[in-house]
């Protein structure tokens, strides 16, 4: 992926300044709705980190996965299952282990799904994220349908000392912000790495890497596990914020709402299914408040979107953002 | 459609309020609103019971003047689209978000958990009026948590004497494998084999498949005296037509009243014979309950149903707390009107009931069957039952 | 179970299997030929019988209200073609799959606007609506025998019609190559805009022809699309005989996951389909 035009990442520096500062203005211009739009952006930053995980697969590798959701879910049903019942679970013990248990998970999937493409490997991960949703739906240990609750957040200490407080919504806030930050930089620095350039090609013309002797199957089979990765630290961090875990979190509806909040936001560009995640949730609470009809203009959104951008939303803003840099360039 | 021009009005107010023209504390709380959101599902498979359960509580509070504890009501409507998903969520946007003074839902067991956790959480009054799911009023249960409809426990326990005291010894329990339904197949095998009964099978199909022949097969080579189902919607709708094609009429087919309300019109002659078991019966013959049935179908020019009337009393609690605490819900108060919601006696079209110390309702239970098209009430199968309310610490 | 319980069981797989196909093929004629995932196919299954179920209420017949709603359907189906999904075709094939979603939204809000949240059953028509009893205490309802037989010559004829047509060469050739299909100097606009009705209309009679045993509610035909999929991913895209071996493998899992290891029921049917890609990743018949 090629460095963004110099105009939009202002733009986006902005937005993200804005951001970080919510909870500093919130209050003085939303006061009758402050402490809901700080959860409401907490768990909206936290689905564009799926969403962002999600394109470093359709976007970047040209895997396009209807099961990522199963991640997602994974992670948060880790924290509640190491959590004690009645104790706080430590951060840097759970954490790390989620992080451990998804990733294997991901290889597995992933090792299993590569061997096929286009949609036979949208069908196999629906498969295996369907199995993932049966697993929970049906289980004893982890509250069956009903789904589990974490009654109480994981405590985040240093040698003994609480450093943050994850049931204080500020900071949930900053920490659902700092993650979405940190996964986008990270994402830039490993997609601008000599492994990243394969995945990229890799996601153009496989073929053709093939044939510049690389083996398409081991990157793939990495970037399938760093984006599950990725997606079960989102799900880590959403069970964190309502302290519940459900079933319906692994189940291809959850998939399939990420994967359109990648498409909308624009494939590959990695700032635009972020964004999608953004347009998605708020146009939902938008419509959600003005009709009771509300799926009619979110669909009639949707489509009119497709039709009017065909790059998604990150696409067009790169398409205007470098026609005016090239302007300003004098080109 | 008073629904839309009540959100529309809302929302002009909510435009106001964001950008801050409003006072946004109402410094006494008697003259402004009361804000009651109600988060049921308007789309999917169970949004004619969110519409139903709407009808019922905004008509329990236009009988007292669209007023409770002598405040205008405001209701701020959000489609929790069944999807526990965003139970929490959706539940904290009507918290934080809207400031609801009292928080309404819902059908799914799995959302209203997630209500329930919100609710824990921050304090707020919630009344479930139909999720039966037992934890939220066991575990789970807590001053703030009321449930004007069922635990999944309680309709299903008393079919248990039923099936015993009409010869059956051996029977088949099938459901869907989720929440409810394993819940539900308890409550009957409890009072099934507690007087010696026997479970042939429990059969638990994935959720929400409806192709039932397979298992139809498997009950017929069974044989069993008796077979209880629990569905619901669209999935008892076909599992009653299906069981009567298969030639299984032979076999009595029992289950809580979900099984046929509302879908008994659909199930046509299939559904002949059928028992079941429940809090309430269309066709209960109260003066009570002929009245609600008939302003219900004038208020919103819709047959009543169970879900109704759990609406109904959900609004009825709701009046009776706001009474006693003559509409003020701050903090100060907040004792005052959970204590006068718990002694409640609700008049309910299905028969007064009280609420137990876990706040689920302590009611009577009716057996109904099916005959000649009509739900015919042939008695109460259990007087006020309580939910045993496993695991409450305050029952 | 003895063999004659086994043997019923199978015929219970097969019957189920056979209208899998038959709501299924549709969308892999539209997949194999135009390349399109269409997630509204589920949406035009719920269209066909909420149809029925209100043409039923002023005409008086089954067959008559089935043969009114499948013009409407193809209308639909058309109108959407030449609207919306014409437009899309030199796009990335996750646009139309975006399109389609939105779709769904419209079509659940429409199917609930215009005729609400209730469930709906129809009854078996007359003359079918009786069961040939089979053991002292089952019976197998004529109606389903009926609707396996409608079936299966409807999967006799698509076979037909796709071995021995112009319009089946025509699909044969785009299913293998789309731009041989605009080389051979056929208006492929029409060709398409006829497929996607096609598509739709076989959609639309599965639902039909299937509501007298079905419930009708919201809903209905986003449970029935995951399915469908399977079915055509199965089979391997684009082929009716892949999606006919395909539904009757998964209708006979279904079948037989829910009798023999009844706590594994709910993987069966994706585990089925797990395993036959992880062998054949192209399908059975690709």
């Amino acid at each position: 992926m090629s460095r963004l035009p110099r105009s939009l990442a202002v733009v986006l520096t902005l937005s993200v300044v804005l951001l970080a500062l919510y909870p500093v203005f919130g209050q003085v211009v939303f006061p009758n709705k402050h402490a809901f739009l700080m959860q409401k952006l907490t768990g909206i930053m936290i689905m564009a980190v799926m969403a962002m995980s999600l394109d470093l697969l359709v976007g970047v590798a040209g895997l396009v996965s209807l099961g990522h959701a199963a991640f997602f879910g994974l992670g948060g049903y880790m924290l509640a299952m190491l959590s004690p019942e009645y104790a706080a679970a430590n951060l840097w013990l759970v954490l790390p282990a989620t992080l451990i248990a998804v990733a294997f998970a991901a290889a597995i999937v992933g090792y299993l799904s590569i061997r096929t493409s286009g949609i036979y490997f949208i069908m196999v991960t629906l498969a295996f994220g369907q199995m993932g949703f049966y697993f929970f739906n049906d289980s004893k240990f982890a509250g069956g349908s009903d789904g589990a609750y974490i009654m109480v957040k994981p405590a985040v200490e240093i040698l003994g000392v609480s450093v943050l407080n994850l049931g204080d919504k500020r900071t949930l806030y900053y920490v659902g912000f700092g993650t979405l930050v940190g996964v986008y930089l990270l994402l830039r620095v490993l997609l601008a790495s000599p492994f990243g350039r394969v995945v990229s090609a890799i996601g153009v013309n496989e073929n053709r890497v093939r044939g510049l002797g690389f083996d398409p199957v081991v990157y793939k089979l990495v970037a399938f596990t760093i984006g599950g990765t990725i997606a079960g630290l989102a799900g880590f961090l959403a069970a964190i914020q309502y302290g519940f875990v459900n079933p319906a979190t692994l189940s291809w509806h959850h998939s399939g709402e990420a994967l359109v909040m990648v498409i909308l936001g624009g494939m590959g560009t990695l700032f635009g299914p972020a964004i999608g995640a953004f347009v998605f949730e708020l146009a939902r609470m938008g419509f959600e408040a003005m009709t009771d009809h509300w799926l009619l203009p979110m669909g009639a959104m949707i489509i009119a979107i497709v039709l009017v951008l065909p790059k998604g939303i990150g696409g067009f803003l790169l398409q205007v953002f470098s026609a005016r840099s090239k302007v300003e360039d004098g080109q | 459609m008073t629904r839309i021009s009540r959100r529309g009005a809302l929302l002009a107010g909510a435009a106001v309020a964001a950008t801050g023209l409003m006072p946004t504390r109402f410094a006494i709380g008697q003259t402004a609103k009361v804000r009651v959101g109600l988060m049921l599902p308007y789309s999917g498979t169970y949004a004619g019971l969110g519409e139903a359960i709407t009808s019922g509580l905004k008509m329990a509070v236009d009988a007292r003047g669209g007023k409770l504890g002598g405040r205008e009501v405001e209701y701020i409507l959000l489609d929790d689209e069944s999807n526990p998903g965003k139970g929490p969520e959706n539940a904290s946007k009507l918290i934080a978000g809207d400031h609801v003074d009292f928080l309404v839902g819902t059908v799914h067991s799995g959302v209203a958990l997630g209500m329930a956790k919100v609710a824990a959480d921050t304090g707020a009054m919630l009344i479930i009026p139909n999720a039966g799911v037992g934890a939220a009023t066991g575990p789970m249960c807590a001053p703030n948590i009321f449930r004007t409809s069922f635990s999944n426990w309680q309709p299903a326990y008393p079919m248990g004497k039923v099936a015993w005291d009409r010869g059956m010894r051996n029977v088949v329990t099938i459901s869907w494998k989720y929440g409810a339904g394993e819940e539900q197949l308890g409550g009957f095998e409890e009072g099934f084999t507690q007087r010696g009964g026997k479970i042939v099978k429990r059969i638990l199909l994935p959720f929400p498949n409806e192709e039932f022949q397979a298992n139809l097969t498997e009950i017929a080579s069974l044989r069993p005296d008796g077979v209880f189902a629990f569905f619901a919607g669209s999935g008892a709708l076909k599992f009653v037509k299906d069981y009567a094609a298969a030639g299984l009429k032979s076999i009595p087919l029992m289950g809580t009243g979900f099984l046929t309300d509302g879908v008994l019109a659909g199930q046509g002659e299939a559904a002949e014979g059928v028992l079941t078991t429940l809090h309430y019966a269309d066709a209960l013959d109260t003066p009570d309950n002929k009245k609600f049935r008939a302003d219900f179908k004038a208020f919103s020019g819709k047959e009543a149903d169970v879900y109704a009337v759990q609406g109904y009393d959900g609004g009825q609690l709701l009046a009776i707390g706001m009474d006693a605490v003559k509409g003020d819900t701050t903090a100060g108060s907040r004792a005052a009107l959970i204590a006068a919601m718990e002694v409640a006696e609700i008049k309910s079209p299905r028969g007064a009931f009280t609420l137990s110390k876990a706040h689920n309702p302590v009611q009577d239970i009716y057996l109904r069957q099916v005959k000649n098209g009509q739900e015919i009430v042939l008695g109460v199968a259990h007087k006020a039952l309580a939910d045993p309310a496993k695991g409450c610490k305050s029952a | 179970m003895d063999i004659w319980f086994f043997l019923i069981q199978v015929m219970n797989g097969v019957q189920y299997g056979l209208l899998l196909f038959l709501v299924a093929s549709g969308l892999t004629l539209i997949f194999g030929i135009m390349g399109i995932i269409n997630l509204a196919h589920g949406s035009f299954y719920m269209l066909g019988a909420y149809l029925t179920f209100w043409l039923l209420q002023t005409v008086d017949s089954l067959f008559l209200a089935i043969l009114l709603a499948l013009p409407i359907s193809a209308a639909v189906g058309y109108l959407i073609e030449a609207l919306l999904v014409r437009v899309l075709y030199r796009r990335d094939h996750l646009d139309q799959v975006l399109l389609t979603y939105g779709l769904i939204l419209i079509f659940n809000e429409a199917q609930r606007m215009l005729w609400g949240g209730d469930v709906h059953g129809i009854k078996v028509p007359g003359g079918l609506d009786w069961s040939i009893r089979l053991t002292e205490t089952l019976s197998y309802p004529v109606y389903r025998i009926a609707l396996s037989a409608v079936c299966a010559a409807l999967a006799g004829g698509m076979y037909l019609v796709i071995q021995r047509t112009r319009f089946g060469m025509w699909i044969r050739a785009g299913a293998s190559n789309r731009d041989m299909v605009a080389a051979l100097g056929i208006n492929v606009k029409l060709l398409f805009g006829a497929v996607f009705a096609v598509g739709a209309v076989l959609a639309a009679l599965s639902g039909a022809i299937a509501a007298p045993i079905n419930s009708i509610g919201p809903g209905m035909g986003d449970s029935i699309l995951i399915i469908c999929f399977v079915v055509v991913v199965i089979g391997g895209v684009g082929s009716i005989k892949g999606a006919f071996l395909g539904a009757l493998l998964i209708g006979l899992a279904d079948t037989f996951g829910k009798v023999l290891a009844p706590d594994f029921a709910s993987f069966s049917v994706y585990g089925v389909m797990a395993v036959v890609l992880l062998v054949k990743p192209r399908g059975l018949f690709a």
